[in-house]
C-alpha cells in the first residue's frame, strides 16, 4: 500500500529566467505569444530560473512573481539554481525547488579521451538504451516520452498524440500528432518525418502549431532543426 | 472455446448495437452459437433492436451481483435457434459493471456459446473500458468524417494498452474496422471521407463497408437484425463482413460505383 501512494512522473515544464521579468518588455513580448496559442499556455506550469538573479530574496518578490504570470494564465510552481536564502523565501511563498537542469546540449558529446585506449563501446551502448525504438502506430491520446535520448518511430503518428524526447525524434511515417524534441533544452535537437501533417512541433520549447506550419511543406518529408532562435524547416 | 469480441468506438450514434445485433446474427446464421451482450447500462437499446423487449426479465447486473442465473436472464431468438441476448439494466448505471463479475459472467458463458459479442456504450470511461476489458477480437466501427475516425483512433490505443490481453502481455487484441454509413455518393461529391482515407488515418484491417440505407433505420424500428432482410445491401454487407471475420475472402461490395442493369434501372430499384 504504502509504496503505491508516492509515484514518479516526468514532466515538460516551462523556465522563465527571473532576471526577464525586471524587463519591461517582457510583459507585452509573453502576452503576444500567449496569444498567438492561449490553449498551449493555458495553466501551464513555470518554473523560474534564479540563476543571474540574487535580487530575488524576499517572499513577496516571489509572490509579485507568480502574480505577472498568473496574469498571463501561467503558473508559477517552484524555482531552480535557488541559493539558499532565496529557497526559503520561495518556500514560504509556497514554492517548490526544482534540481538545476542542463540548459546545454544534454546529450553525451564525443567521447574526448586521451591517450588511454580503453575502448568507446560503452558509451555508445548506453545511449543506445536510453534512445526508444516504436513501431506500432501512435495512436490519439498516447504520450511517449524518451527521457535522455531519441525516439524513432516506425509508423504514423495520429491527431492526437503527443511524442517527446530529450534527444532527436524522427518518425517514418505520417507525423499527424504534437512532436517536442529536445524537450529538456537541447537546442540541437532535431525532429525528422517523412510527412508533415503536424498539429504542433518544438524544439527546445520554441514551437509552431500547424497554421503556422508553411504550408509548402504539408505532406513532405522535412527535417526541422533551431537556427537562431527560429524553427527551420527543411524539405528532405 | 468461446471468443469474445466487442464492437466499440469510442463515438456515440455510429452505429455500434445495430453492427452488434446484425454480426451476432451473421454469425447465428453461420452456425455459430453467438450470444449478444448489451454492456450499455441505464441506455438500454440492445433488446429493442433484437425485437426482444417484451420478453426481458432478469438482466446482465443481476447476473452480475447473484440476483439472477444466468438462464434466466438470457433470451433466445425466435428467429435463429444459435442466437441468445443478454439485456442489460435500464435503472442502474455503469458503476454496476463490476469487473469481476462481469468476468465471472464471460467465464460461464464461454462454457455454453461459440461467439459472444458484446456491444459497448461510447466514450472511453468505465462503461466501455468494461466492455473492451476481455475481448480477444475488436471490430470499430467508425463513420467516413473526421471526429469518429479520431475517436476510433483513441479507442484502438486503448485497446493496445488498457485490454486484459496488454495487460497480462498476451498476444494483443485482433482489431478490425467496420465503415458503417457509407454513401458512396457523398464521398464523390467529397462530403464524406473515401474507404482509402479512412484506412490512411487507422491503418487496421478493413472487414467490411456497410452503405448508408434507409432499410437500417427500418430494421431498427420493427426489431429485426438487418441481416435478416436478405434483399437490404447493408443486410449482404455484414453478411460478407462476418465472412471475413471468419477468415473468408469476399471481394468488398459498396465502394466503388455499381452497374446497375438496365432492366432494373427500369424498374427504377437501386
Amino acid at each position: 500500500m504504502a509504496a503505491n501512494l508516492v509515484q514518479g512522473a516526468v514532466f515538460t515544464v516551462m523556465v522563465v529566467r527571473a532576471g526577464m521579468l525586471r524587463d519591461p518588455a517582457f510583459a507585452s513580448e509573453l502576452a503576444q505569444q500567449v496569444q498567438r496559442s492561449p490553449r498551449f499556455f493555458l495553466n501551464a506550469p513555470v518554473v523560474l530560473d534564479l540563476r543571474e538573479a540574487a535580487e530575488f530574496t524576499s517572499e513577496i518578490e516571489f509572490h509579485e512573481a507568480r502574480d505577472v504570470l498568473r496574469r498571463h494564465t501561467l503558473a508559477l510552481i517552484g524555482v531552480q539554481n535557488a541559493q539558499p536564502a532565496q529557497l526559503d523565501a520561495a518556500s514560504a511563498a509556497g514554492l517548490a525547488s526544482f534540481a538545476p537542469n542542463a540548459t546545454q546540449p544534454s546529450r553525451p558529446r564525443p567521447v574526448e579521451q586521451g591517450p588511454s585506449a580503453a575502448p568507446a563501446p560503452p558509451a555508445v551502448a548506453s545511449n543506445a538504451a536510453k534512445s526508444r525504438l516504436v513501431t506500432q502506430p501512435v495512436r490519439s491520446g498516447t504520450q511517449i516520452y524518451v527521457r535522455g535520448g531519441d525516439l524513432v518511430v516506425t509508423a504514423p503518428v495520429s491527431a492526437g498524440a503527443e511524442i517527446m524526447a530529450d534527444g532527436n525524434i524522427h518518425v517514418y511515417g505520417a507525423l499527424r500528432g504534437r512532436a517536442l524534441a529536445g524537450a529538456s533544452g537541447d537546442v540541437e535537437a532535431r525532429i525528422f518525418c517523412s510527412r508533415l501533417e503536424a498539429e504542433l512541433v518544438s524544439i527546445a520549447g520554441h514551437y509552431l502549431v500547424s497554421d503556422q506550419l508553411p504550408p509548402e511543406h504539408r505532406g513532405l518529408p522535412v527535417q526541422i532543426a533551431l537556427l537562431d532562435d527560429r524553427l527551420t524547416i527543411e524539405r528532405n | 472455446m468461446a471468443k469474445i469480441i466487442v464492437l466499440t468506438s469510442g463515438k456515440g450514434g455510429v452505429g455500434k448495437t445495430t453492427s452488434a445485433a446484425a454480426i451476432a446474427a451473421a454469425l447465428a446464421l453461420r452456425g455459430k452459437r453467438t450470444v449478444v451482450i448489451d454492456f450499455d447500462v441505464g441506455l438500454r437499446n440492445l433488446d429493442l433492436i433484437m425485437g426482444c423487449e417484451r420478453r426481458v426479465v432478469f438482466d446482465f447486473i443481476n447476473v452480475i451481483n447473484g440476483d439472477a442465473k444466468l438462464n434466466q436472464a438470457l433470451i433466445k431468438d425466435k428467429r435463429n435457434d444459435n442466437l441468445y441476448i443478454f439485456p442489460t439494466s435500464q435503472t442502474r448505471d455503469k458503476d454496476a459493471l463490476k469487473r469481476d463479475g462481469v468476468e465471472r459472467v464471460l467465464e460461464e458463458l464461454k462454457e455454453d456459446f461459440d461467439y459472444i459479442v458484446c456491444d459497448s456504450p461510447a466514450g472511453i470511461e468505465h462503461g466501455a473500458i468494461t466492455a473492451l476489458y476481455f475481448a480477444d477480437s475488436a471490430i470499430i466501427v467508425t463513420n467516413p468524417e473526421v471526429s469518429s475516425v479520431r475517436d476510433s483512433d483513441r479507442i484502438i490505443g486503448i485497446l493496445a494498452s488498457k485490454s486484459r490481453r496488454a495487460e497480462h502481455n498476451l498476444e494483443p487484441v485482433d482489431v478490425h474496422l467496420l465503415l458503417t454509413r457509407y454513401s458512396l455518393e457523398r464521398v464523390k461529391r467529397g462530403e464524406m471521407l473515401s474507404v482509402e482515407d479512412v484506412n490512411e488515418i487507422l491503418s487496421i484491417p478493413l472487414l467490411g463497408v456497410i452503405p448508408e440505407s434507409e432499410s437500417v433505420l427500418r430494421a431498427s424500428n420493427t426489431g429485426t437484425p438487418i441481416v435478416f432482410d436478405q434483399e437490404s445491401p447493408a443486410g449482404r454487407a455484414y453478411v460478407d463482413a462476418v465472412a471475413r471475420f471468419l477468415g473468408e475472402q469476399r471481394e468488398m461490395r459498396f465502394t466503388k460505383p455499381e452497374r446497375r442493369s438496365f432492366l432494373r434501372a427500369l424498374l427504377g430499384k437501386a
